[in-house]
């Protein structure tokens, strides 16, 4: 294909574009950015309704606030900066051309039609079925068709990625194997070709069943392949999160893998041993059998968790050994003392890294654990432990890498740099908050997805203990201040797009340059102490270790006093 | 040679492992392993878990079910509610009809005796989430799911629902006794 394109280096980074690419980057960034303005008005409303004392909106009202919130934030926010990640994982790190940028452009047209269409039906009001819409609640039609169009979209957009990475090999633009932040993309990418396919099974036969075409779809299957989509659409962000880690960690220290195979190997494990972990949406269900619970929980899920406790450990570990080798040597933490807290890139990931190892990992393994999980089981606990996976998680760790890509992408300064300084540490301690309340009162039996604690004063209703109240409405306190963080982020971001200094622009040539081949490295233990490369981040590991086991068994030790079941 | 770059190494499975890394591979899948046998340990030693006895029922027929099987225990009225107040004999069959926006009939329950608790919903998906002691279970349309229960402790709880099942979601709530 003879097209005319050219690339440019970025005078910062040294990063290579390609102008189709490059557009076709910003504009699914800038749509997902635009979800996220969208989910967060939304969830301004979510937040002073179950904040008892102010219970801001209407219950019809709350309820598809609520829909259009979770899908929103969780499908099309993510989404599209997930492609926009894909996108520069195969075209700009490999420098390469974009594959047929036109159907690129095409996955995006489907992508933007679909989100409109689904939030449209929402907002009409007969679509309040929450994002899981489980049958037999009904939607209107388009509610279900705008999912499958965006679904489709996504999907074209992944074998564009695939498409990338293979002009990139044929024009050998670089040698041996691809970079590991291009590995764990191709992680993301291929879960998520799986998790689209599930939705398509389920979402297309649902659509037909809401315009009369196919009688009934069952209540259990759909909850089980739903949530083969639904769950493993969070590993699509667990692996594209992580390897932002990874880049962070690469660009803001000079940091390199501890270990290739180690880190490859744990991205690897993802894609092995994740696909069934639908299971543990089901562990409370009738119908699916104790062995098929235990085996998809424990067998497969486990793996993953294996697999984030290592990359968890490997990128602080990678932080500290390049850090060790400037000489940040003294003690076990000096060199996370002197790491670059003014710098909102890396300031942002390592809050992500610490609020979803010690507050989404921990309550995620616990609530998978098929017993356990009876006494969390749909209430706002659950909410509580994936605000801390996709938000403190993804969502910061995506923000973080925003301030990294205005000056490098898009080719402008912060507007305000004090206050992008700050954004992470109020975005991200708000949400920690947050999660910690939202969990606390999941404890006390608080439901999800509730409009009113006081049952809409049905008699003989029950009555929540003093202490959910409290945390509900530092719910919805932490849930402001987390708002408020989120809103300097777009205030930041489009400020920036709008005002910020234009970055001067090096001349763009027609051709590549190649990467050129990377000199093999010594071996990294030559730093560090007690024979480890990173003995800090060991002891940051065996406290989350410790604080996981003691959680862990205080569960047990609760469920120990409930009724007997069997 | 960072994580943007290709590696070095074209080999990268070959790359050395760092002791760090070895040994918290190592600690992390001891801790893996406790949990999964945690679970199966549970199963054997513990006297929580949920039962998967699972039938698939019409709306009808299990409705037809339980207001036969009330009609021959049903003690009083609820004054609060006007539910029926049902107590099964210990052993017995208890039956939960859950259904926009309610929970039908309110049970009475002996502690430390055994019941086999029936739950169905007549329509959408709604949850059971006994309170205060915070038992979650999902209630799914179309199954009938049978939970052998040993209350543990004598009051007044509360069934609510936790499953969003609509515009009264929020005010399916119900009671539950044990003597
Ligand atoms: C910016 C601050 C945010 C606040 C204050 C907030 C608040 C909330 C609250 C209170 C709920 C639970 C409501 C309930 O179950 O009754 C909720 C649900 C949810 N939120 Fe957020 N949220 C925020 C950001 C996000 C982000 C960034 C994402 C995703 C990336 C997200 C994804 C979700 C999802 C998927 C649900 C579940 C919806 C459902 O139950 O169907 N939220 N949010
Ligand atoms: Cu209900
Ligand atoms: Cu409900």
């Amino acid at each position: 294909m003879a097209t005319t394109t050219s690339y440019r280096t970025c005078s910062i980074s040294g990063l290579q574009f390609e102008s189709r690419a490059e557009k076709l980057i910003a504009a699914n960034a800038v749509a997902g950015v635009v979800f996220l303005l969208i989910g967060g008005l939304l969830a301004l409303g979510v937040a002073l309704t179950r904040w008892p004392s102010v219970h801001w909106l209407q219950a019809d009202k709350f309820y598809q606030v609520l829909t259009a919130h979770g899908l929103n934030m969780l499908i099309f926010w993510m989404i599209f900066f997930e492609i926009a990640l894909l996108y520069f994982c195969a075209s700009t790190l490999l420098r390469c051309r974009i594959a047929t940028p036109k159907i690129a452009w095409l996955a995006f047209a489907l992508m933007l039609v679909g989100a409109a269409m689904n939030n449209v039906a929402v907002y009409q009001g007969a679509s309040s079925v929450m994002m899981t819409s489980y049958v037999p609640m009904p939607a209107t039609p388009s509610f279900y068709l705008g999912l499958v169009l965006f679904a489709v979209g996504a999907l074209i957009g992944c074998f564009v990625f695939f498409g990338t990475l293979v002009v990139a090999k044929r024009d050998k633009t670089y040698e041996g194997s691809i970079p590991l932040v291009t590995f764990g993309a191709v992680t993301a990418a291929i879960i998520a070709v799986f998790t689209i396919a599930s939705g398509a099974i389920i979402l297309v036969p649902t659509w037909l069943w809401s315009i009369g075409v196919v009688k009934e779809v069952d209540p259990l299957i759909y909850r089980l392949v739903w949530w083969g989509l639904g769950h493993s659409s969070q590993q699509i962000n667990v692996a594209a999160q992580i390897s932002v880690w990874y880049l962070v960690a690469a660009v803001a220290f000079g940091a390199k893998p501890m270990s290739e195979r180690v880190s490859r190997g744990a991205f690897l494990l993802y894609i092995l041993f994740l696909q069934l972990a639908s299971a543990h949406h089901l562990l409370a269900d009738p119908g699916v059998s104790t062995n098929w619970k235990v085996l998809n929980t424990s067998y497969f899920m486990y793996f993953a968790v294996l697999a984030s406790m290592i990359h968890g450990l490997t990128v602080p570990g990678a932080m500290e050994v390049a850090q060790r080798q400037k000489g940040f040597t003294r003690g076990l933490f000096e060199w996370l003392r002197r790491a670059p807290w003014g710098n909102p890139t890396f300031s942002g990931v390592f809050i992500s890294i610490i609020g979803f190892g010690f507050l989404g990992g921990i309550s995620g393994v616990m609530m998978g654990t098929e017993q356990l999980n009876m006494i969390i089981h749909n209430t706002i606990y659950v909410p509580g432990h994936f605000h801390a996976t996709v938000v403190v998680g993804t969502t910061l760790t995506f923000m973080a890498l925003t301030y990294y890509l205005l000056p490098v992408l898009f080719k402008r300064e912060v507007i305000n740099p004090g206050l992008a300084k700050l954004q992470p540490y109020l975005f991200g301690l708000a949400m920690y908050v947050f999660c910690l309340v939202m969990m606390g009162a999941g404890t006390l039996g608080v439901p999800r997805r509730h409009w009113d604690l006081g049952f809409g004063g049905m008699p003989g209703a029950y009555e929540w203990p003093g202490a959910a109240y409290l945390m509900m409405g530092l719910v919805g306190i932490s849930g402001v201040v987390a708002i408020i963080g989120g809103a300097l982020y777009i205030y930041l971001t489009v400020g920036t797009l709008l005002w910020g200094r234009k970055v001067a622009v090096a001349g763009a040539s027609a051709q590549p340059t190649p990467i050129p081949p990377t000199a093999p490295t010594l071996a990294a233990q030559s730093y560090g102490s007690l024979g480890f490369a990173a003995p800090g981040t060991f002891v940051l590991a065996m406290v989350f270790l410790v604080s996981f086991v003691l959680y862990y068994f205080v569960n047990w030790k609760y469920l120990s006093t409930l009724w007997g079941m069997s | 040679m960072t994580a943007i770059l290709p590696p070095a190494e074209r080999l990268w499975w070959k790359h050395p492992l760092d002791r760090v890394e070895g040994t918290w591979i190592a600690i992390a899948f001891v801790w893996c392993m406790v949990m999964f046998f945690m679970m199966i340990y549970w199963h054997i030693n513990g006297r929580q878990n949920l039962s998967t006895e699972t039938y698939k029922a019409s709306p009808e027929a299990y409705q037809a079910r339980a207001e036969a099987w009330a009609s021959q225990y049903t003690v009083r009225v609820d004054e609060t509610t006007g539910n029926p107040v049902v107590a099964p004999p210990a052993g017995g069959d208890a039956y939960l009809i859950a259904r926009l926006w309610s929970f039908w009939p309110t049970l009475e329950l002996e502690k430390d005796k055994t019941y086999r608790l029936h739950l169905y919903s007549m329509d959408y998906n709604h949850g059971f989430s006994l309170q205060p002691s915070n038992i979650n279970i999902q209630v799914v349309p179309g199954y009938e799911h049978v939970v052998t229960v040993t209350p543990n402790q004598s009051g007044t709880y509360s069934v609510v629902c936790n499953e969003f099942c609509g515009i009264g979601h929020h005010t399916m709530v119900g009671t539950l006794y044990v003597k």
